[in-house]
């Protein structure tokens, strides 16, 4: 296997400062976005000074709503995408050629394998320097660590269930021992009971081969099941970073609060969250708002809001916001219902 | 893109009975009427009564009869062992043509479609001039520079066909890009060799097959086109244009003439397009036969 050294000191298996990316718009300026003062070189925001650290063997968990930047910003860190600014580190070195120490698990896994391809060859690309029987040994390994059998390798994708699908997507990815693996809504195209054992794996195969996860996804739930620390994003930044255990009623953002208040509830946990409902819709990410993103959705948003723009700031240990006024917005915490 | 939807919403609506009604004994005898065809090309002129190119075998502008089947032509050569000596140079004209074309234009469109931006750009550009300029007229621009033949003429079809490869690959190419199994095969480290034969022509190589079927007989008619205008074979050597051409002056006493290497040229293409929508119907079962 192509396993990547360990260097001498620990660094984080992923280290990011000041990513920047932006997609250029073509076509022409609407009236309103003219009237807003558009500039003629318009670009989408995806991805708008982002930095973070996530040390081996840990699991950052990424939420946000669809359009917030999560997924560009996944592919930035693996190194599928260039970032316009900043500097991404795999494992303390500077991000570059892949050789398999960065591995992804996309959302689709009928997309993410070669309709034509074995499942024998599609894990075998991921391990360059095996051939013949040697190759067919790690293969069979690979599988029987993800929990399928090893009679599966000559089969094609669409001989397999999306569960068997979606675990040759994890074996491809664990091959090559890598330091750093995207987890871009991996489990979301699975129902529920198979996200669970696919959860589970991903965490026993974490606990093994000590690589760090990035887990984007769009349901909290199964990001406060895996991860140690999570991000939330909103408009291609991060507005606040929390430790998992955190990441219920000790939130400080506004949009975070909202957010988990939109989480269904589910009996046993303990306590309900009365829903928070924002109005509108998020600006557009074509010259987002010059104060903070937020500003035009925050039920408690102030004058200051609107025309400065608050920098990410390390609260405690570990929880950072983006918020003039953290905390302002208190959820309202309900006892659990009994049942009648 | 669009065509691939309109052959989606064909086959799912009022469309789809006619494939039924669709004999396959037809792509059949297409298949046995092609392997004819390709005998002949081969060992044709062993079995032929007389030397093609001979002059005065027997009386000029013989009708057919017993001795001459398909008669002779003005020179008095026998016309039955012309036509299948044309066989050879129309097939090998249009293979030449299509393989030209299919080679040039798989690898600008996988180009095009891997690389994307200046590559692309550069590429999209020389196909849209070819698709831009007359067909026959950029062939004969090429046969202008090259000279007449049989080689120079199949190339020129080549060059002209090659936008019609290069469009389809590109197109295929962009949305297999767009896969992650594309991402995942990167993140391996794996390179542009590996994911272009591994990845990128497997998957386009059964609309391939297609338009190279489509295309083969295109090149036929075209290559007969050339001929026709005397860019073909060079004289005496039987073509089905050059013949044509010939018999067209005894047309009004002597019309026979045209009917051999009209007959023969038209069954030809005819097999060679039904073979092909034969090809499509199996290997693209979306697609509805016209």
């Amino acid at each position: 296997m192509t396993a990547v050294d360990a260097p001498a000191v620990t660094a984080p298996a992923l280290a990011a400062t000041g990513l920047v990316r932006h997609f250029a718009v073509s076509g022409r300026r609407s009236k309103a976005e003219r009237a807003a003062g558009a500039g003629r070189h318009r670009a989408v925001h995806a991805v708008d000074d982002v930095s973070l650290v996530v040390p081996a063997g840990t699991t950052l968990g990424v939420v946000g709503e669809s359009g917030c930047g999560k997924s560009s910003l996944g592919r930035l860190l693996v190194g599928l995408d260039r970032p316009d600014r900043g500097e991404i580190e795999w494992a303390g070195e500077r991000a570059g050629t892949h050789r398999g120490q960065v591995q992804a698990v996309f959302q689709d896994p009928a997309s993410a394998l070669d309709p034509r391809m074995t499942v024998q060859d599609a894990i075998g690309e991921a391990l360059p320097g095996l051939r013949g029987d040697e190759l067919r040994a790690a293969v069979d390994e690979l599988l029987h660590r993800v929990g399928l059998d090893a009679e599966l390798a000559e089969r094609l994708p669409h001989q397999l269930s999306g569960g068997q699908q979606q675990r040759v997507c994890i074996a491809r990815a664990i091959a090559s021992n890598p330091a750093l693996v995207l987890l871009d809504e991996a489990v979301s195209s699975l129902d529920a009971s198979l996200q669970a054992q696919v959860v589970e794996l991903l965490l026993q195969l974490q606990e093994r081969n000590h690589a760090a996860y990035v887990f984007i996804s769009h349901d909290l739930r199964a990001v406060r099941a895996v991860s140690d620390r999570i991000a939330v994003m909103y408009l291609g930044q991060i507005v606040e970073l929390a430790p998992a255990e955190r990441f219920d009623l000790e939130l400080l953002h506004p949009y975070s609060v909202a957010l988990r208040s939109a989480e269904p509830h589910l009996p046993g946990d303990g306590h309900r969250i009365e829903r928070i409902v924002l109005q509108g819709d998020p600006p557009s990410p074509i010259d987002p708002p010059s104060g903070c993103r937020f500003a035009s959705r925050c039920p408690v948003a102030q004058a200051r809001c609107r025309t400065e723009a608050p920098a990410l700031v390390e609260r405690t240990d570990g929880h950072a916001v983006r918020c003039h006024f953290p905390g302002s917005l208190v959820p309202l915490v309900l006892p659990e219902e009994q049942p009648a | 893109m669009t065509s691939e939807l309109t052959e989606t919403l064909a086959s799912t609506s009022l469309l789809q009975p006619s494939k039924r009604r669709r004999i396959p004994v037809v792509g059949t005898i297409a298949y046995a009427v092609l392997a004819v065809y390709v005998l002949l090309a081969i060992v044709g002129p062993l079995l032929v009564p007389y030397p093609p190119n001979q002059l005065n075998v027997g009386p000029r502008l013989a009708p057919p009869g017993p001795e001459f089947w398909f008669g002779t032509d003005a020179l008095g050569r026998d016309l039955l062992s012309r036509v299948v000596a044309a066989i050879r140079p129309a097939l090998v004209a249009a293979a030449t043509a299509t393989a030209i074309a299919l080679v040039i234009g798989t690898l600008f469109g996988l180009a095009a479609g891997y690389w994307r931006g200046a590559v692309d750009g550069v590429i999209s550009r020389i196909v849209d001039f070819l698709f831009a300029v007359p067909e026959y007229l950029l062939a004969i621009l090429v046969l202008a520079v090259l000279g007449s033949g049989l080689v120079n003429a199949a190339v020129a079809i080549g060059i002209v066909f090659i936008p019609r490869f290069a469009r389809t690959v590109r197109g295929s190419t962009l949305e297999i890009m767009s896969r992650n199994y594309i991402d995942a095969a990167r993140l391996s480290g794996r390179g542009g060799a590996w994911i272009m034969s591994r990845h990128l022509l497997p998957n386009i190589a059964s609309p391939l097959v297609v338009i190279t079927a489509i295309n083969l007989s295109t090149a036929t008619g075209a290559y007969a086109a050339l001929s026709f205008l005397g860019f073909g074979v060079r004289p005496p050597d039987a073509d089905f244009g050059s013949m044509i051409a010939d018999s067209l002056q005894y047309l009004t006493a002597d019309a026979w003439v045209v009917v051999p290497p009209a007959v023969a040229f038209v069954i030809l293409i005819l097999a060679i397009n039904l073979a092909g929508d034969a090809l499509r119907d199996r290997l693209d079962p979306r697609s509805v036969s016209r």
